[in-house]
């Protein structure tokens, strides 16, 4: 039962994943663009740790905690260059 | 394993893999800049944070000892989503739109992205 909602939370984070690739593509503003590569690391997360639990090992969630605070500065960075022309004033 | 934790474990992955989904496809489907931020900075966060408790509770079933990496992690985005939310919508607004199309904020000091910060806090005033 686990292994069939595993794979089922996989097919979903994948394909929010192919969403987010469709946004990051076309989205009309700079701000959609950082706004879907914000998601795509969220579900990046979600994706490790889902990927964590089907290989049963713990490794994943340093990976996962590295990604989500490398997505966080990367994000803020993108926002602030955008807001001031500069990242670190 | 107890088949009521499964049951938990697989659920919770379920609503969490539907919540993720929702979030993604929301930021496809709705029609403006501001309308999308809604949805991935609330449900794909509620989404990971489904996926976290499943772990949780998967790797205390397994090992017997509670982990807290997970905790650690949806700590981390539930603290971080907000913030990145709003420097989202700063550069929106500073990029795209001006003083006039926003509505009065009704105080001393104009909106956050066209006007520099009060010299002393509202709330130092009395």
């Amino acid at each position: 039962m686990i292994e069939a909602a595993l794979l089922f939370a996989s097919g979903c984070y994948g394909l929010a994943l192919l969403l987010n690739l469709w946004r990051i593509s076309f989205g009309p503003d700079l701000a959609d663009r950082i706004l879907a590569l914000d998601t795509m690391v969220i579900n990046v997360i979600a994706i490790l740790v889902l990927y964590g639990i089907w290989k049963g090992t713990a490794i994943y969630f340093e990976a996962a905690m590295l990604v989500a605070m490398v997505g966080f500065v990367s994000t803020v960075a993108y926002c602030r260059f955008l807001l001031r022309g500069d990242i670190i004033e | 394993m107890n088949f009521l934790i499964e049951l938990l474990i697989s659920f919770s992955l379920v609503v969490s893999g539907i919540f993720g989904f929702v979030g993604s496809f929301g930021l496809l489907k709705l029609r403006n800049t501001m309308q999308r931020l809604h949805a991935p900075t609330k449900a794909t966060t509620l989404g990971v944070g489904g996926v976290l408790i499943a772990s949780m509770a998967y790797f205390f079933a397994q090992t017997g000892s509670l982990s807290i990496h997970e905790l650690l992690i949806t700590l981390f985005l539930f603290l971080t989503a907000p913030i990145s939310a709003n420097f989202i919508a700063k550069a929106f607004m500073t990029r795209n739109l001006s003083q006039d199309d926003l509505p009065p904020t009704g105080r001393d000091y104009g909106w956050a992205p066209f006007d520099d910060p009060p010299d002393t806090p509202p709330d130092a005033r009395g």
